[in-house]
């Protein structure tokens, strides 16, 4: 009876698919949005305008794509991992369920300009409410699985997923402590003021990326790299020590984005600090991930989705470089509100984030629709090479703005006054806007492209469960 | 420091900070000493292939972490981080910035006091005082009144003849040295038909085409509700108290009915922030020469200006 048993696919299907459809809306509002930076006219109704239409683009790419990426690597792997059916299906369709249901609500009241005005927190009060509700059945669900697994050990990228499920619920908790004032409009005032608020509000920023946009996605990263290149994970001893380091250390730089503000100057040192000591734990996961692949470096050849994952792992290390040494005081003075910041964000959001689930849901689809691969894979590979070409100009283009514009911020005349008024920092940065638009369009187009294969692999396929294997014998 | 609420604190930052750094150099030392079999696998799979081997941490990231380490507890004792403790340096960001105004103040501050000891007919015939000028007029003062200096609806455009408080220099000064707060009362108690004859009479003042029956009622509602007390009775306005000039065809909000009609019911409240405090005498005194300059300053203000 036990070996007739299947591995619940079918919450895996529908996060699988979510994620490709919420990637093509997120990004075509960040298209709108770049577009908006180069011709201010398209801000047509205040509900379409740029300053509402940000935090939509930011919720969707990164809770509506990002969020069902993970949903649905994490629930297709803890059951592969644990060798046992997903714990309380219910409550697991009800995760898909409660957080397409968040997602269409942030879709709702951000346009309206509904917002509780805290940067990737944006969601008011009874949205936050049901975050939570979904969230911990979540929690429920994996840990749940975890409990019931059928090998003595836990594989290393439950560790990460384990990691980041907990964290994003203490997170969410203390940053979105509110008292609420109406429901409708949704209107509530934050539980902490002043430099308080601030610190609050960078402590949980710093954490959605490190625990939402990295370890989370090195969850994935573990079980698909190796999955993908057919090779063991290369130093369990690294990923011990650089999963420990990283979860310790990532609590702590979050006063990197208050520097040289009213943020006592101690705690902006320890923020400082430990963003450089979070760089070696960082490249853990990079150098663990890439050299995986030793020995099998020729499958890179003639395999796009091991293209995706092992760029990916690239850009992570890329960014997670150049995060800890804009996280300096002096480089930050440069950096600090240009648009390199997005430059450096979007290195991490399409690079990493973006690539490791576009390469784990090309992995995922022919398995959950009885393929043996997607529809095509010269598509893969076109859709590699458009993203990578985007990303290019992207973070190129907002590097260039970036420093053009701290330069030009702090360039003095000889008599002390500046040189340059900040509207024509705004001129000067037009022809990158425009690259980044282009950027932004290769991309976005990738995903189009994506949709259409998948559609393509599904219509050809029928859903399947697979059944539940025996844990080998090292493990029985 | 004042950072902390009570004594106990900063030694607590001080020892979480500390261990925190620390440990983490300690566990990785500890992790290193495990034993490796490289190229070998840890014995468990999952999910069919899922493997680990058994090999060494990279010496390279090793000692990339130990550097990270090192150099954070080199920073604690320099810089301040561990509670209140200043750091062997002594440096604070407010002091950082008081040095660099300090020395920008060295290094300018003549340039500027040089102008400060003329007057400002002189600085504004000056054209490097002229650049300095803009170049601050352009940073500070281009938000509201625009980089043309043309203003926008409820900004002042400073380029025409029309002057709220006063075109001589010392009085553009002191609009910019204590700022300015314009405030017209709401007069909505007059009732939507009054207000409306009070529009079209102001209307008529610029020439604007306007309801005659209304011009005549709403010359007798201008008297009547008060409006002469700071437009005056010929509706040329007031600069002691920055009213404005109803007759001139220059509009600070808009010439429209509707926008008459609005400014009366709801009234105004405008408001130039002071510079004093902020930019200091000696720039406001550049901005003063240069605002003079643009061209409408130098021309007489209008000669009702001891209408109380």
């Amino acid at each position: 009876m036990q070996s007739q048993a299947t591995y619940n696919y079918k919450v895996v299907r529908q996060f699988t698919v979510m994620t490709v459809v919420w990637g093509i809306v997120g990004m075509l509002v960040g298209v709108i949005i770049a577009a908006q930076l180069i011709w201010p006219e398209l801000n047509v109704v205040e509900w379409l305008s740029y300053g509402r239409l940000r935090p939509l683009h930011t919720n969707a790419v990164i809770f509506a794509f990002g969020g069902c990426a993970l949903f649905a690597t994490s629930y297709y792997s803890v059951q592969r991992t644990c060798h046992t059916p997903l714990f309380a299906p219910a409550l697991a369709a009800f995760t898909f369920w409660g957080w397409q249901l968040v997602i269409v609500l942030a879709a709702v009241t951000l346009p309206l300009g509904m917002t509780s005005g805290k940067e990737y927190a944006e969601l008011e009060w009874p949205i936050d409410i049901l975050i939570t509700v979904v969230w911990v059945s979540y929690a429920l669900v994996f840990f749940g699985t975890l409990m019931k697994r059928k090998t003595s050990h836990i594989y290393v990228s439950n560790w990460f997923f384990g990691a980041f499920i907990l964290t994003v619920a203490l997170l969410h908790l203390v940053n979105s402590a509110e008292s609420p004032v109406t429901f409708w409009p949704m209107k509530s005032y934050s539980a902490y003021a002043g430099v308080q608020d601030a610190m609050v509000q960078w402590w949980y920023g710093h954490n959605a990326v490190g625990f939402f946009l990295t370890a989370g996605f090195l969850g994935i990263m573990y079980y698909f790299v190796p999955k993908q290149a057919g090779r063991p994970v290369y130093s369990y001893r690294l990923s011990v020590v650089h999963f420990w380091a990283l979860i310790f250390t990532y609590m702590w730089a979050g006063p990197h984005h208050l520097h040289y503000t009213a943020l006592p100057d101690w705690t902006q040192s320890v923020g400082m600090i430990f963003s450089l000591i979070l760089l070696a734990p960082s490249w853990g996961g990079m150098i663990n991930g890439i050299m995986t692949l030793s020995g099998a470096w020729h499958k890179l050849r003639d395999d796009p989705i091991l293209k995706f994952l092992i760029t990916s792992l690239s850009f992570y290390g890329m960014s997670t470089f150049e995060g800890p040494m804009m996280s300096i005081k002096t480089v930050n003075a440069l950096s600090h509100y240009t648009d390199w910041t997005i430059g450096h964000v979007h290195s991490g959001a399409l690079g990493w984030v973006a690539m490791v689930s576009i390469g784990a849901v090309y992995y995922l689809i022919p398995r959950l629709f009885g393929k043996a691969e997607m529809y095509s894979v010269k598509l893969i590979n076109l859709h590699f090479w458009i993203s990578t070409i985007g990303i290019v100009l992207y973070i190129a283009a907002m590097w260039i703005a970036g420093v053009m514009q701290g330069l030009m911020w702090r360039a003095t005349n000889i008599d002390g006054t500046l040189t340059y008024s900040f509207v024509e920092t705004v001129k000067a940065t037009y022809p990158y806007y425009t690259i980044r638009l282009l950027g932004g369009l290769l991309f976005f187009s990738g995903m189009l492209l994506m949709a259409y294969n998948m559609v393509r692999t599904i219509a050809g396929g029928h859903a399947v469960n697979a059944p539940v294997l025996v844990p080998s014998a090292a493990h029985a | 420091m004042s950072d902390f609420v009570s004594g106990f604190w900063s030694p607590y930052i001080t020892l979480v900070v500390l261990a925190g750094v620390v440990g983490c150099g300690v566990f990785l030392w500890q992790q290193g000493r495990a034993g490796n079999k490289p190229g070998e696998t840890m014995g468990h799979v999952w999910d069919e292939t899922l493997e680990e081997f058994n090999n060494p941490m990279p010496n390279w990231w090793r000692w990339l972490f130990y550097i990270t380490i090192v150099f954070g507890l080199g920073y604690f004792a320099l810089y301040p981080g561990l509670g209140s403790y200043a750091g062997k340096l002594g440096w604070t960001s407010g002091g950082q910035h008081e040095k660099e105004v300090a020395d920008a103040d060295a290094a300018y501050g003549k340039i500027f006091n040089g102008y400060l000891q003329q007057d400002l007919k002189t600085v504004a015939a000056d054209a490097r005082a002229k650049e300095m000028g803009e170049h601050l007029f352009l940073t500070y003062c281009a938000q509201c009144h625009g980089s043309d200096a043309k203003g926008a609806k409820g900004y002042p455009n400073l380029t025409d003849n029309d002057w709220l408080w006063g075109g001589e220099p010392e009085q553009i000064k002191a609009t910019i040295m204590g700022g300015r707060i314009g405030v017209m009362p709401p007069f909505a108690q007059l009732g939507a038909e009054a207000i409306k004859d009070i529009a079209h009479y102001v209307r008529s003042l610029s020439g604007l085409a306007a309801d005659s029956l209304r011009v005549t009622r709403g010359k007798e509602g201008y008297a009547a509700a008060g409006c002469v007390a700071c437009h005056g009775a010929d509706g040329r306005g007031n600069q002691a108290m920055g009213a404005p000039n109803l007759t001139d065809k220059i509009w600070l909000f808009g010439s429209r009915e509707e926008t008459i009609i609005e400014t009366i019911t709801k009234g105004r409240n405008i408001q130039m922030p002071a510079q004093k405090d902020f930019l200091g005498e000696a720039k406001v005194h550049l901005l003063a020469a240069y605002v003079y300059g643009l061209g409408a300053g130098a021309k007489p203000a209008p000669a009702t200006t001891d209408k109380k």
